[in-house]
């Protein structure tokens, strides 16, 4: 084993294309996952737009999505990935599958994060006349706030995990690097690099994470 | 219908026959069975009952947080039972609510708090709700805390937190549920001070759900007991207070006073004389009318049990008197002379006794 055959520029890129995948994907399974989880909440039994078959249908499909495992997935969506972004390579290709594998996941962290918000405070907001809506994006996703935040940190590093994932099928980044020369050319010091940042990757999104939940916890 | 509006200028709420029921495993539980209640404008009105007896139901009908099964809602005249959208919105902010647990909002201070009201009718500018909120805080003692978030307050800072927030649409009715359940006994009496304090500045109706009849006693002028979700009883406070009759209101009394006369308590050990209870309310109450009569009529007493103490700030005194001597009728007819009410409890003068026996 050898560190001196490391191709350092190699592993830059492939960590800004890590970091892309990662970021993008993250920025929109919120922006999909936030209102499915809201919906959830809000069709959910004995809450405040209780629909059994909206809450069933849309928690069924959910549920298919997350039980078909994430590499499967990466493969059986290829063809409407390349339908929406054009190709099913590298960062562009893999956002889009991404975003489907942990929009579910990460709608069902909000609506356990909404559900444990204290009724009486959303029956206080409603007495006080407040709307539906009001009382969502004023009382409920504010006091919800530190749990959202914790999911989304449990979200991204999942998506750390499905980038590396799909390096497997030419998505890019460090997943990618470290199976191609730590795998196929059996260098295992370009593997163990690789790991090695993705493990620092981790605890920092960790990290950052707790201290934003810490910050906005006023319980 | 035009009797009906007529009716609905002397109250500020109306609920008739209101029936609820819940649907639960076994089938619909009736909650409320035929309710019919009318709370005064300026009033602060009781509801009192044990726990399932339909309190929380009854007050979460006022606002619409429950709908109705069956009967009607009016309050300042308007029939609301079906009121929705806007017009509810409207309705509730006329109708502000404390609650047991308080339920403010964590994320956000105690200033925030009281200013969500005022944010949630885009009625206002940042300044004018700024000033609204301090004198808000002023009113219920809470500037200094402004800045602090409701964990870093104790038990009595929340409701009155809770208070100024209820407060903070200018409502014509303050809905009370359990609001000092949660407090301590003397945080439960300045939190009760604050809500007379309020009643009688603003002029705003409140309604009070408790299963303290303490908390009656010292806030309330008219009460209704619900049992069952039914109201058994209803009346001045003094009248349900210190006259008592369906067996829950007697229950209710005994709780707050465990040595509180019931007549029939110690009717069984009657020494020989005639038992009477004997209520002296408001001046009469401090008045040595007792002695007097019982020296005039040449009569002895002997105090079997008795309660002292003020409704609001009517003192009252309640004695189970045992009486003996010369003229017993005619210490009775001096005791009445002089505005004491006189229940009978003894089996000689059964024969002119009025008021109906209690069943314990």
């Amino acid at each position: 084993m050898s560190f001196e055959n490391i191709y350092w520029g190699d592993i830059g890129a492939a960590l800004g294309q890590t970091l892309a995948m990662v970021g993008g994907a993250l920025l929109l399974t919120v922006l999909v996952g936030l209102p499915l989880g809201v919906l959830l909440f809000l069709t959910g039994r004995q809450q405040l737009f209780q629909a059994p078959v909206a809450y069933g249908g849309l928690s069924f499909v959910l549920n298919i999505i997350r039980s078909v495992p994430f590499i499967i997935l990466l493969i059986v969506l290829m063809p409407v990935t390349v339908i929406v972004t054009g190709t099913s390579l590298g960062v562009r290709g893999v956002i889009f599958p991404l975003v489907v594998g942990t929009a579910p996941f990460f709608a069902r962290l909000v609506e356990t994060a909404l559900r444990e918000v204290d009724r009486g405070v959303i029956e206080a907001s409603l007495a006080m006349g407040a709307s539906t809506s009001q009382t969502i994006l004023r009382a409920v996703l504010p006091e919800a706030l530190p749990s959202l935040l914790a999911a989304v940190t449990v979200t991204a590093i999942v998506l750390v995990d499905y980038t590396a994932m799909s390096g497997a099928i030419g998505g890019g980044g460090l997943g990618d690097l470290a199976i191609r020369y730590g795998y196929h050319r059996f260098q295992t010091e370009i593997m163990l690099v690789c790991v090695a940042i993705l493990i620092v990757f981790v605890q920092l999104i960790q990290a950052s994470g707790n201290r934003l939940v810490a910050h906005f916890s006023r319980k | 219908m035009a009797h009906r509006r007529q009716r609905g200028l002397t109250a500020m709420i109306r609920l008739e026959r209101i029936t609820k029921s819940f649907t639960g495993r076994q089938g619909a539980v009736a909650a409320l069975d035929g309710v019919d209640l009318s709370i005064a404008k300026g009033e602060i009105f009781g509801v009192i009952g044990s726990s399932g007896a339909g309190k929380s139901t009854l007050v979460r009908l006022i606002n619409l947080l429950e709908r109705p099964s069956g009967g009607e809602i009016f309050v300042a005249g308007e029939r609301v039972t079906d009121a929705r959208g806007e017009r509810l919105r409207a309705l509730r902010r006329s109708i502000g609510m404390i609650f047991q647990h308080f339920n403010l909002l964590s994320a956000r201070t105690v200033a925030g708090n009281v200013a969500y009201p005022l944010e949630l009718t885009g009625q206002y500018g940042k300044v004018e709700i700024a000033e609204r909120v301090a004198a808000l805080l002023a009113r219920v003692g809470l500037t200094e805390h402004a800045q602090k978030y409701p964990r870093q307050l104790s038990g009595g800072q929340k409701q009155r937190v809770g208070i100024a927030r209820a407060l903070a649409c200018e409502p014509s009715v303050l809905l009370c549920d359990e609001a000092t359940s949660a407090l301590d006994p003397q945080t439960t009496g300045a939190v009760l001070d604050l809500l007379r304090q309020i009643n009688r500045d603003l002029g705003v109706t409140i309604v009070l759900i408790t299963h303290e009849m303490d908390v009656i006693r010292r806030t309330c002028d008219r009460v209704a007991v619900l049992d069952r979700g039914r109201v058994v009883e209803e009346g001045p406070v003094t009248d349900v207070f210190l006259h008592p009759r369906h067996p829950a209101t007697l229950r209710l009394v005994r709780e707050a006073e465990p040595d509180g006369g019931s007549l029939d308590a110690v009717a069984g050990a009657d020494l020989g004389g005639r038992t009477v209870r004997l209520t002296f309310t408001g001046p009469a109450a401090h008045k040595p009318i007792l002695g007097r009569i019982a020296r005039e009529n040449l009569v002895d007493y002997a105090i079997l049990a008795g309660r002292i103490g003020h409704i609001r700030e009517t003192p009252y005194a309640q004695f189970i008197v045992s009486l003996s001597g010369r003229d017993v009728a005619g210490a009775i007819a001096g005791l009445e002379a002089s505005g004491v009410d006189v229940e009978l409890g003894g089996a000689p003068l059964a024969a002119i006794e009025e008021r109906p026996r209690h069943v314990v």
